[in-house]
């Protein structure tokens, strides 16, 4: 049987998630909002929406164009990426047909089981959906973005019946970005409670300043507000994918190794060698951060003058 | 206004994963509890909400007879009353979840009143389902928008903001709405000592429906790999700061 996947406009996740999609029946239909060149990931026939409703964001517009084509194309499985936008879909196609629906999947067997992502990837879940369509969405960065030799797609205009959604996009306001993003910076200088006040953090922030760094923190120093929001890594705040993660008077918690565990290499400088952040490191320094961290940052400065 | 927050009890997990022996749940017994923090943020912005507007905060879970832990916690930071949906501790797929939230709000409406705006988290802390909450929604009928860093409530209108890349995207709801929130929204307080003392005596009413069988079913859990490398020492306090230089160079940093 057929396979049916969303794709989000201009979303590196979706095309992850095509890839695990195509493998797993029949012909891979996908339903798109805009021209993507879809085949080089293994699309059959794009059904491309156009409806004055989709001009703006709406997750019930969106759900309504997948269950229309569900009924057209008549798949096994509903797939999407596991991101805001995909799980919100998919929750919204499921609860319309009160069918279960798995969010975020590393992996689908072929005999309706899947692996799920739990705790923000810190545990895994082996769970069967029972029930004939299958809807799932694929965990973000558990399957590589691949393309297959040859593919080109069909594209079929689509013209879905959509009723009037009062949830919808009304507004967008961009916000100026300062400084180096956390998401996307090489290197993160992190701070936890052992940083031991907002003062604390200068320490850190000059660190980073010589190395084009982003400043992270745990959550212990953002309810203390030491820090924004903004600033925290973990399962409830940024995931970070560096180079180096310097985590400095953090213990390791679960909650906040699923935010930097995307990291190349971790750093941990710590004060007690038993935290658990030393057994999710790569590298560790033994120590009090207050004598650490300035001694690094003094040590680049020499090696650079 | 009258909202309602729903909040589910997790283990505060500390520095590792550990199994049952079943493999159907996490090994607790030496743990705390508590809830997702973007339930904590749901809790407090409720009770900012009704600060602002007056009425009255409901608090509820589905889970065990100790969840009520939760609940104290919850109506220690604001919240007035609870509603408790017993389980025996075994855990509830999403769907099943989702109706039973839905009837214990329709009977608790019947008798009190409707709630202007539910409150979930985004996603609970352990399940990670998404969904609970569009499921309650649509069961309802009602509006939901998901995963709000702003909220704000004027003439039978929640204004909801989300970050988005680059900026915030603005959602207008009418209530009755339904909502899920996200850490960062607000820092939830601390509550006080006469404020705990006083949750112990606001009222928690129970409900005790049956489980239905679980349509997304949980099979076995399983700790991914990657727990419990060794870390290469560098050294011991400011002596090490040349070797940590050294490793920057080495993997291209410095
Ligand atoms: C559902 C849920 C979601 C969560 N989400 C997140 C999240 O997104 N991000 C997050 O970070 N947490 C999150 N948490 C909280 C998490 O469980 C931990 O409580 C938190 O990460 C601990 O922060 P910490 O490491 O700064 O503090 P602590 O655990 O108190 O650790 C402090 C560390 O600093 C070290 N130290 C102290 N003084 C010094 C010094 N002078 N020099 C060097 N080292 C020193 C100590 O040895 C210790 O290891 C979440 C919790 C739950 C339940
Ligand atoms: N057992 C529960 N009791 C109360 N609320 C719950 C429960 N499970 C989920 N929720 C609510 O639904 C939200 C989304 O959960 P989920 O769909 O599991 O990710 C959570 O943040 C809670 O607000």
């Amino acid at each position: 049987m057929a396979v049916l996947a969303l794709v989000e406009p201009g979303e590196e996740l979706s095309l992850q998630a095509l890839s695990l999609a195509r493998d797993l029946d029949g012909p891979l239909h996908a339903l798109a909002l805009d021209d993507s060149e879809l085949g080089a990931y293994g699309v059959e026939t794009v059904h491309v929406a156009e409806h004055e409703q989709l001009s703006s964001y709406a997750p019930g517009a969106w759900a309504a164009c997948l269950d229309q084509l569900v009924e057209r194309v008549q798949p096994s499985t509903v797939v999407a990426a596991g991101t805001n936008r995909g799980n919100e879909v998919l929750a919204h196609l499921a609860a319309r047909r009160d069918l279960p629906f798995a969010a975020n999947c590393a992996a689908v067997g072929s005999d309706g089981t899947v692996t799920r992502v739990r705790w923000g990837g810190s545990l895994l879940e082996e769970a069967r959906i029972n029930a004939d369509l299958r809807i799932l969405s694929v965990a973000p960065h558990m399957v590589e973005a691949t393309t297959v030799n040859g593919g080109t797609a069909n594209v079929e205009r689509f013209a879905p019946e959509l009723g009037e959604e009062i949830v919808r996009v009304v507004e967008h306001a961009e916000t100026p970005s300062a400084g180096v993003s956390l998401s996307e910076a090489k290197v993160v200088v992190s701070g936890g409670r052992g940083v031991g006040s907002a003062d604390g953090f200068g320490m850190l922030e000059e660190l980073a300043g010589l190395l084009n760094a982003a400043v992270g923190c745990s959550r212990v120093v953002t309810m203390a507000g030491w820090r924004p929001h903004t600033d925290q890594v973990g399962q409830t705040g940024t995931k970070v994918a560096p180079d180096l993660y310097i985590a400095c008077g953090i213990s390791g918690a679960t909650q906040h190794i699923a935010g930097c565990k995307g990291a190349k290499k971790i750093l941990a400088i710590n004060s007690d060698a038993e935290a658990p952040i030393i057994a999710n490191a790569d590298y560790a320094v033994i120590g009090d951060l207050a004598e650490v961290v300035p001694a690094i940052t003094a040590e680049l400065r020499k090696a650079r003058s | 206004m009258r909202i309602l927050v729903c909040v589910k009890r997790v283990p505060l997990t500390g520095g590792k994963m550990v199994l049952t022996a079943d493999e159907q749940a996490l090994e607790t017994r030496h743990l705390g509890f508590t809830i997702s923090p973007h339930e904590e943020c749901g809790v407090e912005e409720a009770v900012r909400l009704v600060e602002e507007h007056g009425g009255e905060v409901t608090v509820l879970t589905l889970g065990p007879p100790e969840a009520e832990e939760q609940i104290r916690d919850s109506l220690a930071n604001g919240g007035d009353r609870g509603v408790h949906i017993l389980t025996d501790g075994s855990e509830w797929d999403p769907q099943a979840t989702a109706a039973a939230i839905v009837e214990a709000v329709e009977a608790d409406e019947a008798g009190g009143g409707g709630f202007d705006l539910i409150v979930f988290g985004n996603e609970s802390a352990d399940a990670g389902n998404y969904q609970v909450g569009i499921r309650v929604a649509y069961a309802l009928g009602r509006p939901i928008a998901t995963g709000l860093k702003g909220l704000s409530v004027a003439d039978g209108t929640a204004r909801c903001e989300q970050e988005v890349p680059g900026g915030r995207d603005v959602y207008e709801l009418p209530l009755p709405a339904v909502v899920s929130v996200l850490e960062g929204i607000n820092l939830p307080r601390y509550p006080s000592v006469p404020a705990k003392l006083r949750a112990r005596s606001k009222p928690v009413e129970q409900r005790s429906p049956e489980r239905p069988a679980a349509r997304l079913e949980k099979l076995r859990l399983v700790v991914p790999p990657g727990q419990g490398k060794q870390a290469e020492i560098l050294g011991n306090g400011a002596d090490a700061a040349p070797r940590v230089v050294e490793v920057m160079r080495e993997i291209g940093v410095a």
